[in-house]
């Protein structure tokens, strides 16, 4: 049967699908526009090596906000990610900071040699900022960066990062300007969430956060994905599941001692949470890490699968895939 | 040497190519191997870059003023340790360590571990985009220092070279010379039946490039495509294709069948090095 309009039930309102840039957030949601802009823009008062570079993608990284406002320190290299990335490793072999953006599938995927031989492998302090993580394109596999994490965890010298919200990006920005060396950071950008700062969270690059307690199970996440924990531990109160969320936006280097703390308290099941394939990321990280540690918890993945993912509207994708709200709450009441 | 000689001195030039020529050698005999062809090739260009248009300290080999010069060609490296040594940058007596466990003249060029060496080559066509980012921090800098940059002729292959000389003249970076080894050897066979990269000088004119071809064996000649690209007067970043001869001054390489990694036997070394005496002395 073809798709066509006559599929959607009547009364129901059609989704918007296949949308390349989709908000992750919920309705009646508070955000904040474009939050990786200002804080540079902050940061840039303050720091003349500081300077934004992009491969025709300003407006999409929100590095628009900071090319309007230090129109001198802002370099539009065209539609050329491995001359970027090249180019930015040269201006910080002269003293600069280069804050380079682009969509995480082309930093990741048609960048990397560049990024390993000429930023990673030299030390350069350049700081690879890219939206789009994971799944939050609906364009299918060309725009979805499902395997960035594991490929900027494997190569030496990088700092790796998912903030989870407008509130952390705030942070990450002068925390990794102040880091010396090359740091990749996923991008959330446009309207933003802001979640965190009711918890009095605080960001600091190597850090894991307890952002809630509980007693029977203890989801770690990282990105995005700490939002929909939180939203899913609100939810399991009502089945009267108790349960911790600890928040990981460092992946690399990644907070052992807090982790190792967390996932050795007795009785509670680990589900460990991201937005990227279950291969490679954060998962497989913590896996690693308990098994060395011999800590031999009840453990869980949640994440996308080893597959090419479809395209669509985001909720439906992120429900099929299993890493809505309602998602993570269903597979943590089926594992208890 | 803060300030290279201003006047070109031939015979001096000469004399610091053969030198150059003769260290490569001594560094491949420590190995067995190396890209020897390519070095004796490349020597009378890193002769005029070194000894004629590029401004260094060789006893600061950091020195915020200096020229930078980027291998893009990591396998050159044997070239450019043999140019450093003869420049004062790298001590004569770490020849002997070539390619060795802890020497810091590794067989490809690595920046983390080579006085001199501004790039980590090896994964060729990476140089030119760092360039073009070291030539933008030196105009941000208002520093007069100029970017130089060899590639070989098997990197026009690749396409991010042409993103960079695409973005080179976007952004008019007039203090970027690059020097581009038209050996016409690559690792599968002759370069121009690999890709077909020519008509060059038409494309690199037609990307908005001041270009010159000369013999990149003809020391004269290279001098005077130097001093062009450096004194040009228009916005437009500069290039050098210097045709060069594989084995250049080793008759009996020169006419060994054209190999990218060419094959020298133990005991040709010593009769290369003599080859390359009897030639100057001739």
């Amino acid at each position: 049967m073809n798709p066509t309009v006559s599929a959607t039930p009547p009364g129901k309102p059609r989704l918007t699908t296949s949308a390349m840039i989709a908000s992750i957030a919920t309705e009646g949601q508070r955000t904040k526009p474009a939050p990786f802009g200002h804080a540079l823009v902050e940061l840039a008062r303050n720091r003349a090596d500081v300077i934004g570079m992009t491969a025709d993608l300003g407006k999409y990284t929100d590095l628009h906000i900071f090319a309007a406002a230090f129109p001198d320190r802002y370099y539009q290299m065209g539609m050329a990610e491995q001359l970027l990335f090249g180019a930015a490793s040269g201006l910080a072999a002269e003293g600069f900071t280069p804050f380079a953006t682009t969509y995480a599938v082309f930093a990741s995927r048609r960048a990397y040699d560049f990024i390993h031989q000429t930023i990673a492998e030299e030390d350069r302090n350049v700081k690879i900022v890219c939206a789009l993580p994971g799944l939050t394109s609906g364009y299918g596999p060309s725009h979805q960066a499902t395997e960035d994490l594991a490929l900027f965890r494997a190569m030496p010298n990088m700092t790796v990062i998912d903030p989870c919200d407008a509130h952390e990006i705030e942070q990450v920005v002068p925390a990794v300007a102040a880091r010396q060396g090359p740091v990749y950071v996923r991008l959330l950008r446009g309207q933003v969430p802001v979640v965190l700062d009711e918890y009095g969270y605080k960001f600091e690059v190597g850090k894991a956060a307890l952002i809630r307690d509980g007693s029977d199970v203890l989801i770690i996440s990282t990105g995005l994905m700490t939002m929909r924990a939180l939203e899913a531990a609100k939810k399991l109160v009502g089945d009267r599941v108790d349960t911790a969320v600890l928040h990981v936006p460092t992946i690399k280097p990644l907070d052992a001692e807090a982790i190792l703390r967390e996932a050795g308290k007795p009785g509670r099941l680990v589900v460990v949470a991201e937005n990227h394939t279950v291969i490679g990321g954060l998962g497989e990280a913590i896996a690693g890490l308990l098994m060395r540690s011999g800590v031999h918890p009840a453990f869980r993945q949640i994440a996308l699968p080893d597959e090419f993912l479809a395209a669509g509207a985001l909720p439906t994708l992120h429900d099929r895939y299993g890493i809505s709200t309602a998602a993570i709450s269903d597979r943590i009441k089926t594992s208890l | 040497m803060e300030t290279a000689p201003t006047i070109a001195n031939a015979p001096t030039l000469a004399q610091r190519a053969h030198n150059i020529r003769r260290n490569a050698l001594r560094m491949g005999e420590v190995q067995g191997q190396g890209y020897i062809a390519q070095a004796l090739d490349i020597a009378d260009v890193l002769a005029v870059a070194y000894f004629h248009a590029m401004h260094y300290r060789p006893e600061e080999p950091s020195w915020y003023g200096r020229d930078r010069f980027l291998l893009s060609n990591g396998h050159y490296a044997i070239a450019l340790y043999a140019a450093l040594i003869e420049a004062g940058v790298i001590p004569e007596a770490e020849l002997g360590t070539y390619g060795s466990d802890e020497s810091r003249l590794p067989m490809s060029g690595m920046a983390s571990y080579t006085p001199g060496m501004e790039m980590s080559g090896g994964s060729l066509g990476l140089g030119m985009s760092i360039a073009v980012g070291m030539a933008l921090g030196l105009k941000r800098k208002n520093s007069s220092a100029r970017v130089y940059t060899l590639f070989s002729d098997g990197e026009l292959d690749e396409g991010s070279v042409w993103e960079a000389i695409m973005s080179a003249a976007h952004h008019k970076l007039d203090n970027l010379i690059a020097i581009v080894d038209v050996n016409n050897q690559q690792a599968d066979g002759p370069s121009t039946e690999m890709m077909a990269f020519e008509p060059l000088v038409d494309k690199l004119n037609a990307f908005g490039w001041f270009v010159q071809r000369v013999d990149g064996n003809d020391l004269d000649a290279v001098v005077a495509a130097f001093d062009a690209a450096k004194s040009h007067g228009q916005a437009k970043p500069r290039i050098i294709v210097a045709d060069t001869l594989m084995g250049k001054g080793v008759p009996f390489l020169e006419q060994r069948e054209k190999n990218h990694f060419i094959r020298v036997e133990p005991h040709e070394w010593q009769l290369a090095l003599g080859a390359l005496e009897a030639g100057k002395q001739s």
